[in-house]
C-alpha cells in the first residue's frame, strides 16, 4: 500500500468513526418537517367567500364586472361538489429546535436527502485529495441532472406556459394550468415556433443538420439585433457619455475640489490610455506606445482588483458549503439557533 | 524547509485553505463591519422608496454562487419587507427558481402579515435569456408572456397584478446576479432604455466589470460577501431588532473565515514570490 | 427589431418576435438535453473509456426528467384541487423533483463550484510571480483589494491618513481605475459586438451556420 492509500484509509476510517459515534447518540443529521393538512373543499370555500365579498362590494350589480365576477361564483359552486372528501398534506422544513410543537415530526425523506447531499459534497471534496470514483460519479450525476432539470423547466415554463397556452389554451385549463383565462382563444400564428422548433430539433437527426438552419438564422439575427441596440447605447455611448467629465471640479465657492478632480482626470487618463492600446491601426511606438505602456499599467490595475474580487468570491462559496456540512448536518455548530435548547 | 516549499505538495495547501476556513467557522468568529458609500447607495434606493412601492427582484442566480448571493437577496427581500414594498419575484435562470423560494421563506416565516398576491408574487421563470426583459418592457406585453405566477395561478386573480402590464411602473430594480442573463442585461434592455432605477447584487467576479454602470445606469452595486454583510450592518444600525436576527447576520458571520482565507492567500502569494527568486539567484530557474 | 425603433407599428412584429424567441429557447434545452444524450448514449454503445460514468449520466437524466415531467409527487394547486396536474413542479417535501434538486443538484453543484477556492489558492502559491512591473501593479493592486475587503484593512492601516487606509483605497481603486479600465474594456466589446451584428444582419458573417464564410 502506497502512502496515499494509507492517508485515505485512514481518513475514512477516523471520519466513519466520527459518524457512527455521533449518530448514535443522536446528534446530527436528522431533518424535521411540519405537516399541514389541506382540504381541498375549504380551500374553495375560501375562494367563494372572497368572491363575495367582491360581490358586495360592486355598487353596480349589472355592470360586466359584476356580472363576470357572479359567473366565476357560480362556476366555482358548482366545483365545490366535485372535491368534496378530497384532502392532502404539505411538508415544510423546519430547524430540529421546533421538535415536539403540534404537527412537527422527524421526517425520513428530508434526512435522508441530508445524508445524500453531503456524502456528495464530500464526494466532490474528495477529489481534492485525489481523483477518485466516488467524484466522478458525483459528476456525471451531476451533468444528468442539471441536463434534465434545464429541460423540466423549458418544457413546463415555455414550452407548456407559452406555447401551448397560445396554440391549445382549452386543453392546457382542463389539464395542467386551469388558470388560463377563458377567454384565450387558439392562436395559430404560434404554429410558425413550433415548426421553427421542430426544425431546430432536426439538429439531433444525423441528415437534418441542415433543416435547422432557418431557426437557427432567426434565432441568430434576432440576438444580433436586440444585442446591436444594447451593446451600441448602454456600452457605447452612455460610457463616451460618462467619460466626458470637467477636469477641474469647482465648489460653490469657486475653490478647487482636489479630491474629485483627481478622481476625473485619473477616469479620462485611463480610460483614454486603455483605448489606445487597444487600438491596434497604428503602431506602438513612440507618444503613441508611450500612452499605450501606460494604458498596459492601468488594465494591470483593473485586473488586480478584478483578481481580488474573484478570490473574495470563490472563498465565500467554500465557505458556505462548509458551514452547511458543520450546522445543518454534522451539527458541530449553530450559529442561527437552529437548535437551540436541544442539543 | 527551502526544498520542502519549493517542492510542496498542493495537498498540503488545500489543507491549509481548509483549515483556514474551518477554524473561524468552528469558532464563529467574527469582525465589526463599517458600511462603504456604495453599500450604503444601494442601501438608500431602497430605503428611500415611500411605503407600499413596486420592486422587481429579478434574482439570476443558481445554487453554485448562492453561497455568495444568497446573504444578499436576503438583505435585499428583508430591507424591502421591513419598508412594506411590493415585491415581484422573478428569474431569468431555470435554477433560479428555488433561489426565489428561499427568500419568499423569510417572508412567510419573518413577516406573516405579508399575503401571497397583495404584498408579493412570484413570476417565475421563463426562458428566453435577456429576451424575456424586452418582453417585459414592451407596454401592457408582461400578461402575453406570464398568463400565471409561479405556482400556475392566474396573475389576473392577484390584486397586486391583476393590472401588471409591463415592469415600466417599478420604482426600482433589484437584481442579484451572477453572470449571463444578469445586471449587465437588465441594465441594457430596462435601466438604460427606460431610465429605470435599479440596483444589482453580483458576484465577486462580475462585479467589477459592471462600475462603469454606475452612477447613472446603475445606482449601486453589491460585490461579493463583504458587501452583503456591510448591508446587512446597514439594516442592523437602522432596524436594531435585526440584532436578534441570527438569520439576517449570515454575511456578517462568514466575514471570520473570508479574513483569514484572504490572509492565507497573501501568505502564499508572498511566499511563492520568495521562493521563486531564491531560486532565480540560485541558477536553478531561468 | 432595429426597424421597430424606427417604426412604431413594428413594435408588435418585435412582440412576437421575442415570444417566438423564448418558445425557441425553451426548444433549445430540448436540444441540448438530447446532444447529452446522443453523446453518452454514443459512448455507451462504443464502449468507450469510462462508459460506465455515461450510464450514470444517462440514468440520472431519465429519473430526473420521467420524475419532473411527470410532476411525480406534487399535490394539486389549492386553488384547482380537481386537476391533479395543476400543482407546483418544485413543491417543497412533496415533489420528488424538488427533492433531487434540494438534495442532489443543489449540493454538487455548489460543492463543485467551491472547489475553485482550493485551486485558486494552489495557484497563488505556484504561478503569481512578481517578474516585472505589470506584475508587480497586478499583485500591488490585489494585496490592497483582499486586505481592504476585510476587517484586516481596518486594523492593519488604521494608523495611515483615512484616504490612504487600505479600505478606502480599495473603495477608491474599484471607482476609478476599475472602473475607467473596465469602461475602456467595454467600449472596445462593445464595438466588435456591434460590428458583428451588422455583419451577422447584413449576412457577410455566416459562421454561425456552420458554412465557411
Amino acid at each position: 500500500m502506497n502512502r496515499s492509500t494509507i492517508i485515505s484509509m485512514l481518513l475514512i476510517l477516523l471520519g466513519g468513526g466520527f459518524l457512527i459515534f455521533r449518530t448514535s447518540t443522536g446528534r446530527m443529521g436528522q431533518s424535521y418537517a411540519r405537516v399541514i393538512q389541506i382540504n381541498a373543499e375549504d380551500s374553495l370555500q375560501k375562494q367563494l367567500e372572497d368572491l363575495d365579498d367582491k360581490i358586495a362590494q360592486q355598487t353596480d350589480k349589472q355592470s360586466k364586472a359584476s356580472q363576470d365576477i357572479k359567473a366565476s361564483r357560480d362556476r366555482l359552486e358548482q366545483r365545490i361538489n366535485s372535491v368534496k372528501g378530497q384532502s392532502w398534506e404539505t411538508r415544510t422544513l423546519v430547524a430540529p429546535r421546533h421538535r415536539g410543537e403540534e404537527n412537527v415530526d422527524f421526517n425520513w425523506p428530508m434526512t435522508i436527502g441530508l445524508w445524500v447531499s453531503a456524502f456528495g459534497m464530500i464526494a466532490i471534496l474528495s477529489f481534492l485529495f485525489q481523483d477518485n470514483i466516488l467524484y466522478k460519479i458525483s459528476e456525471a450525476i451531476l451533468i444528468g441532472v442539471s441536463a434534465a432539470y434545464a429541460m423540466v423547466l423549458g418544457f413546463w415554463d415555455g414550452i407548456v406556459g407559452i406555447l401551448f397556452v397560445k396554440l391549445t389554451p382549452g386543453i392546457v385549463r382542463e389539464t395542467v394550468i386551469p388558470a388560463t383565462p377563458l377567454e384565450a382563444e387558439p392562436n395559430w400564428i404560434y404554429l410558425v415556433p413550433l415548426i421553427l422548433s421542430g426544425m431546430l430539433l432536426m439538429r439531433l437527426s444525423p441528415t437534418g443538420n441542415w433543416i435547422a438552419r432557418w431557426p437557427l438564422a432567426f434565432f441568430i439575427g434576432l440576438t444580433a439585433g436586440f444585442r446591436l441596440v444594447g451593446f451600441l447605447e448602454a456600452d457605447f455611448v452612455h460610457q463616451i457619455q460618462a467619460t466626458i467629465v470637467p477636469l477641474v471640479v469647482l465648489e460653490a465657492d469657486d475653490t478647487i475640489n482636489f479630491g474629485a478632480t483627481l478622481k476625473n482626470i485619473l477616469t479620462v487618463l485611463t480610460v483614454f490610455c486603455v483605448l489606445i492600446y487597444f487600438f491596434f491601426s497604428i503602431e506602438h511606438e513612440g507618444v503613441v506606445g508611450g500612452i499605450a505602456k501606460l494604458g498596459i499599467g492601468f488594465l494591470m490595475i483593473t485586473f488586480g482588483a478584478g483578481f481580488g474580487y474573484t478570490v473574495m468570491g470563490r472563498i465565500a462559496l467554500i465557505a458556505e458549503r462548509m458551514s452547511v456540512l458543520f450546522d445543518d448536518w454534522l451539527w458541530l455548530i449553530d450559529p442561527t439557533a437552529k437548535r437551540l435548547g436541544l442539543f | 524547509m527551502f526544498v520542502f516549499f519549493r517542492d510542496l505538495d498542493r495537498r498540503w495547501i488545500f489543507l491549509a485553505m481548509f483549515l483556514a476556513i474551518a477554524i473561524p467557522l468552528l469558532i464563529g468568529i467574527r469582525f465589526p463591519e463599517e458600511p462603504s458609500q456604495m453599500v450604503r447607495n444601494v442601501y438608500q434606493e431602497i430605503d428611500q422608496l415611500e411605503e407600499g412601492a413596486d420592486i422587481l427582484l429579478a434574482f439570476d442566480f443558481d445554487p453554485a454562487s448562492q453561497g455568495e448571493l444568497q446573504p444578499m437577496a436576503a438583505a435585499f427581500t428583508r430591507h424591502c419587507a421591513l419598508k412594506k414594498h411590493k415585491l415581484y419575484f422573478m428569474t431569468l435562470w431555470p435554477t433560479g427558481v428555488p433561489m426565489i423560494e428561499q427568500n419568499i421563506r423569510i417572508l412567510t416565516t419573518e413577516f406573516p402579515e405579508y399575503k401571497y398576491g397583495t404584498d408579493y408574487v412570484n413570476l417565475g421563470y421563463k426562458p428566453g435569456m435577456e429576451v424575456v426583459i424586452q418582453s417585459i418592457v414592451s407596454e401592457g406585453n408582461l400578461q402575453e408572456l406570464f398568463t400565471t405566477d409561479n405556482a400556475g395561478t392566474s396573475l389576473k386573480s392577484h390584486p397586486m397584478t391583476e393590472k401588471l402590464g409591463d415592469i415600466l411602473k417599478m420604482n426600482l430594480i433589484v437584481n442579484v446576479s451572477a453572470g449571463t442573463p444578469g445586471a449587465k442585461e437588465w441594465v441594457q434592455y430596462a435601466a438604460t432604455p427606460f431610465n429605470l432605477n435599479m440596483v444589482a447584487g453580483t458576484t465577486g467576479v462580475g462585479a467589477p466589470a459592471l462600475y462603469p454602470y454606475i452612477p447613472k445606469q446603475l445606482r449601486g452595486i453589491l460585490g461579493a460577501i463583504k458587501a452583503a454583510a456591510e448591508y446587512e450592518q446597514a439594516m442592523i444600525e437602522k432596524f436594531p431588532d435585526l440584532k436578534e436576527n441570527k438569520d439576517a447576520q449570515e454575511g456578517l458571520r462568514r466575514m471570520g473565515p473570508q479574513l483569514v482565507a484572504h490572509l492565507l492567500i497573501i501568505g502564499l502569494i508572498v511566499v511563492g514570490n520568495i521562493i521563486f527568486f531564491v531560486d532565480r539567484r540560485r541558477g536553478t530557474t531561468s | 427589431m432595429i426597424v421597430s425603433y424606427f417604426v412604431p407599428p413594428a413594435q408588435s412584429w418585435k412582440d412576437d418576435f421575442a415570444i417566438w424567441f423564448e418558445i425557441l429557447a425553451a426548444f433549445a434545452f430540448v436540444l441540448g438535453a438530447g446532444n447529452l444524450l446522443k453523446m453518452h448514449l454514443q459512448k455507451v454503445s462504443s464502449r468507450q473509456a469510462g462508459w460506465g460514468f455515461s450510464v450514470i449520466t444517462i440514468v440520472a437524466f431519465l429519473v430526473t426528467l420521467v420524475v419532473g415531467l411527470g410532476k411525480v409527487g406534487v399535490n394539486p394547486n389549492a386553488a384547482f384541487p380537481e386537476y391533479a396536474w395543476s400543482g407546483n413542479k418544485m413543491e417543497p417535501g412533496s415533489s420528488w423533483f424538488w427533492y433531487i434538486f434540494e438534495y442532489v443538484y443543489l449540493p454538487l453543484a455548489a460543492t463543485m463550484f467551491a472547489l475553485l477556492a482550493f485551486f485558486i489558492a494552489s495557484a497563488a502559491f505556484r504561478a503569481f510571480r512578481a517578474k516585472n512591473i505589470e506584475a508587480i501593479l497586478l499583485l500591488g493592486t490585489a494585496f490592497i483589494v483582499l486586505i481592504g475587503r476585510t476587517y484586516a484593512g481596518i486594523i492593519l492601516t488604521d494608523w495611515l491618513p483615512e484616504p490612504l487606509r487600505f479600505d478606502r483605497l480599495t473603495e477608491f481603486i474599484m471607482d476609478v481605475f476599475n472602473s475607467a479600465g473596465n469602461r475602456a474594456i467595454m467600449i472596445g466589446i462593445s464595438l466588435g459586438i456591434v460590428s458583428l451584428s451588422l455583419k451577422i444582419l447584413m449576412g457577410v458573417d455566416r459562421s454561425y451556420l456552420g458554412s465557411e464564410e
